[in-house]
């Protein structure tokens, strides 16, 4: 298969993702969008590393899955405080940063 | 048409629909389900690529680990479908959707056209079939990117220490 | 002589400010020891004075030293240096012996001021700047000990800052001097364009020479001797910058008699002796002699209808300077520095005296609620009798000399100058022992419990009042004897350019009828006042008009004052300030505001509207590097 049409699988999966970080409001989808994203970077680097035929592209998407695993841990606590707080994680309803 | 180009149809077809599913479905349990079905296609894709590393921990770390931590938090909020208070217009929302088929563009542009002119696009694969073992992936990690690897243990144990300081104080506020 | 003596010389009296400025706190409990640092500062400086007159005395060559370089520039350089010549040493003298006393009579006269301590560091620091007025060896030098004892005398004035009219003088003089000042500034900055230097000596030799560009053309010395004299006229209180004198007396006596009549009012005639020079070679001198007599005889005119003796005194100062005005205008620099320093002596004399009757009488100031304190203050009676002596011209008194030698040079220039001066002699002898006359004969007219608390001052008072008496009485015999021939004339002669019109005439002719006019002013004022009080309402419409100084403050006040007072209130300060500027600033915060009331609505407070924007930012970047880059 030709390394382009991995690419443009990958961009097609990281749009979806931005898709629905901007229409989702239920925080825990939003944050399944962004590790969608994620994901669809490590499609474009291990099939870059596939093409170039070493083995970095790969190791990127080691350190790319350990920062996304602390990332969601992080990301979930927030979301259980928020919780706690405000009875909701509608994004539309924490807006306290309102102008 | 080959074995791999069949195969490359379906994992990417799967991941797609289950990537559009996600976004679709209103009630989070079938979105992170869905969630996982791209996962596994994905880790299908990494295969095919020859990666069978990074596959295995696609599986474990993010369909296992990862997505079982989702599960988790969503059953344990309890979380339904939301409310439609405060719902986003659907101007903006129609907006969103226009930029980001503009950005999927832009992104296939990218892949098709801009990355034919570089380097990546004209080195050839080594073999025919190259698969890169753990044995290589471990060689890098443990040399020449060992010190980003220790990095990444901090991080760990930041968010670990994160976690714990955020749930905890929330639930010192309850009580 | 050395560098050292010259800076120990300055710097003690600047010590002796710091440690009454800084530690007044410490020293607030103990006003004896705070005085007396502040005397023994000025004593030091007057025994270092004394080591350099002696030096020069000898015959040392005139010293001029720099220090070190204050300003550099591509093409200048101004230094810290000084210049010490007979006229520098003449200077230190009086500064440093008259301070030293005054600072010793302050002792006892400020007893009890809860603002003692800072009393003596202003005085301190006023000495300092006289200092440098006086040694500084270049215009910027002299300016910087201009402004500094001008400030002095702004803090000095106003000292009692709790009494408005004590302020408000305070202003007047530093607003009147400031115009003085600007004058001086200008004729620097002309000076500086035409030589390239302001140190005296390569400026003259520069200016005899003929060797400098011409500024204004060939007048450039004419307008900048013009323009310094404009700073002596404010600083010296000429006309028509003389109004802020009479009202400086609301600052402790001391300080009127040490700042307002020795020392700092004469700092213009030192500035025009010292650029003697310059005015010879400009031929200004004349303008310089006719402000001076008339200021002379204008202040003589005012002096004889007040009624408040420190007025009467610092009116008499006004004229005095007129007189040594007129001396260097009319070339003889050493009569008028000769006038200076007699005058620094018994007229610091007699103001010391009016204060130890302000002690004595309750600071009553008013000369009509005095009279007959002779029997109840003998001493300060003799003392002020000596300086009224020595000022009105009593035969052989200092006053005398140094008077006859002026008003001898004044003929060689111009009779109507002469007789002009010989009128204000008169009249200064009628109002001082009008002055006397009033005070200290006849009936006591103060209140009954203010009479009986009449007492001499004492001992820390009277003591340098008597010291005074002395060389007020005797300083002309010993220094001017012999007219042109005097001592004092030899010892400065190196210092000034021969004179360019010698005196012409007998000289004892001169003296005799300058006696004659002193004794005849004396006897009238006897014949009017030894028995009765001045009236208190004004007879007729001359005398109206000099008790009420000419309406000079009132013209002022209408003519210049007002006006300034109107354009500034409805031009500068409701049209430029409230319209203009404040409309400038108030529209731009109004127009910030508009902007931001639109700009706020863009924070909804909605995080996925703030990600829209931030794809929308990534999506055109992009597409510009993508299809237009």
């Amino acid at each position: 298969m030709e390394l382009q049409y991995y690419l443009i699988l990958s961009a097609l999966l990281f749009t979806t993702g931005v898709i629905g970080v901007l229409i989702r409001r239920n925080a825990i989808i939003i944050f399944m969008c962004i590790e969608l994203m994620l994901n669809a970077a490590n499609l474009a680097f291990v099939a870059i590393s596939r093409s170039l035929g070493e083995a970095t592209g790969q190791v990127f998407v080691f350190f790319v899955m350990t920062v996304a695993a602390a990332e969601v841990a992080i990301g979930l606590a927030i979301i259980v405080s928020v919780f706690k707080h405000r009875q909701t994680i509608n994004v539309d309803e924490v807006n306290s940063l309102k102008g | 048409m080959n074995a791999e180009q069949i195969l490359f149809i379906l994992f990417g077809g799967v991941s797609l629909i289950g990537a559009i599913a996600v976004i679709s479905f209103r009630h989070p349990i079938y979105s992170a389900l869905s969630l996982i079905v791209t996962f596994f296609a994905q880790a299908g894709l990494f295969l095919l690529l020859g990666a069978h590393f990074v596959a295995a921990v696609q599986v474990i770390v993010y369909a296992g680990a990862i997505m079982v931590l989702f599960l988790f938090v969503i059953m344990l909020l309890n979380l339904g479908t939301l409310s439609a208070k405060g719902a986003m217009s659907g101007k903006l929302k129609g907006f969103a959707i226009v930029l980001g088929i503009l950005l999927a563009v832009e992104g296939v542009y990218i892949a098709t056209n801009v990355l034919n002119n570089t380097a990546i696009a004209s080195a050839q694969p080594a073999t025919e079939t190259p698969t890169t073992t753990t044995y290589d992936i471990g060689e890098l990690l443990f040399s020449k990117y060992l010190l980003p690897f220790e990095v990444t243990s901090l991080i760990l144990l930041a968010a670990l220490i994160g976690v714990i300081v955020l749930v905890k104080r929330g639930s010192e506020a309850e009580n | 002589m050395s560098l050292e003596l010259i800076v120990v010389l300055l710097v003690a009296p600047l010590v002796g400010f710091l440690i009454n400025g800084l530690l007044g706190k410490w020293l607030k409990g103990n006003e004896k020891l705070s005085g007396w640092i502040g005397a023994l500062a000025v004593l030091i400086s007057l025994i270092c004075s004394i080591i350099a007159f002696t030096s020069v005395h000898s015959g040392a060559t005139p010293f001029d030293e720099t220090l070190y370089e204050w300003i550099t520039g591509e093409t200048f350089a101004f230094n810290i240096g000084f210049r010490v010549d007979a006229l520098t040493t003449v200077m230190l003298l009086v500064i440093t012996g008259v301070g030293f006393l005054i600072h010793v009579y302050s002792i006892g006269y400020m007893h009890g001021d809860p603002g003692y301590t800072r009393y003596f560091a202003y005085l301190n620091l006023f000495v300092f700047a006289m200092l440098i007025l006086v040694l500084g060896n270049n215009y910027l030098m002299m300016f910087v000990g201009w402004e500094g004892v001008g400030l002095c005398s702004y803090l000095l004035i106003g000292f009692w800052y709790d009494k408005k009219s004590a302020t408000d003088a305070g202003k007047k003089a530093f607003i009147v001097n400031r115009i003085g000042d600007f004058g001086f500034l200008l004729g620097m900055f002309t000076l500086f364009a035409a030589f390239g230097t302001l140190d005296f000596a390569s400026l003259f030799d520069a200016a005899e020479a003929d060797n400098f560009q011409k500024v204004f053309g060939a007048s450039t010395l004419v307008i900048a001797t013009l323009l310094l004299f404009v700073g002596a006229i404010g600083k010296s209180a000429q006309i028509p910058l003389y109004v802020w004198l009479p009202d400086a007396m609301e600052g402790p006596t001391p300080v009127s008699a040490l700042i307002h009549a020795a020392t700092m009012v004469t700092a213009g005639v030192y500035m025009i002796a010292r650029s003697a020079v310059l005015y010879e070679l400009a031929h200004t001198g004349e303008v310089v002699a006719w402000i001076g007599v008339l200021t002379a005889f204008f202040a003589a005119t005012i002096a004889l209808t007040q009624n408040d003796i420190k007025r009467i005194l610092a009116y008499s100062t006004v004229s005095q300077l007129g007189y040594m005005f007129l001396g260097v205008g009319v070339g003889a620099y050493a009569s008028g520095v000769f006038h200076l320093v007699t005058h620094a002596f018994f007229k610091g004399l007699m103001f010391l005296t009016a204060g130890s009757v302000m002690h004595a009488m309750a600071n009553e100031l008013d000369m009509r609620k005095m009279g007959g304190l002779r029997a109840k203050m003998p001493i300060t009676h003799w003392t002020f009798l000596i300086g009224a002596l020595a000022i009105a011209g009593f035969p052989f008194l200092s006053g005398f000399w140094s008077k006859d030698e002026i008003l001898h040079s004044a003929w060689g220039s111009s009779p109507i100058i002469y007789v002009i001066g010989l009128v204000t002699a008169f009249l200064t002898a009628f109002y001082m022992f009008r002055l006397i006359f009033v005070t200290f004969y006849g009936e006591s007219r103060a209140d009954p419990d203010v009479a009986s608390h009449v007492h001499e001052s004492p001992p820390v008072m009277w003591i340098p009042l008597a010291i005074l008496a002395i060389p007020s009485a005797l300083i002309g015999l010993l220094l001017g004897w012999g007219g042109h021939e005097s001592w004092f004339h030899h010892f400065t002669k190196g210092v000034f350019p021969e004179a360019h019109h010698e005196a012409s005439g007998n000289v004892l002719l001169f003296m005799a009828i300058s006696s004659v006019v002193g004794l005849a002013g004396i006897a009238f004022a006897w014949m009017r006042y030894s028995k009765r009080a001045p009236s208190d309402e004004p007879t007729n419409a001359l005398h109206k008009l000099l008790a009420n100084k000419y309406y000079i403050d009132e013209i002022y006040n209408a003519l210049i004052v007002q006006p300034i007072k109107n354009g500034s209130h409805f031009i500068l300060w409701q049209l430029v300030d409230n319209g203009i500027i404040d409309g400038i600033v108030n529209g731009v915060a109004a127009i910030i505001r508009f902007i931001g009331g639109i700009l706020r609505r863009l924070q909804t407070g909605l995080v996925q509207a703030y990600i829209v924007s931030m794809v929308l930012g990534i999506v055109l970047f992009l597409a510009y590097y993508l299809f237009f880059g």
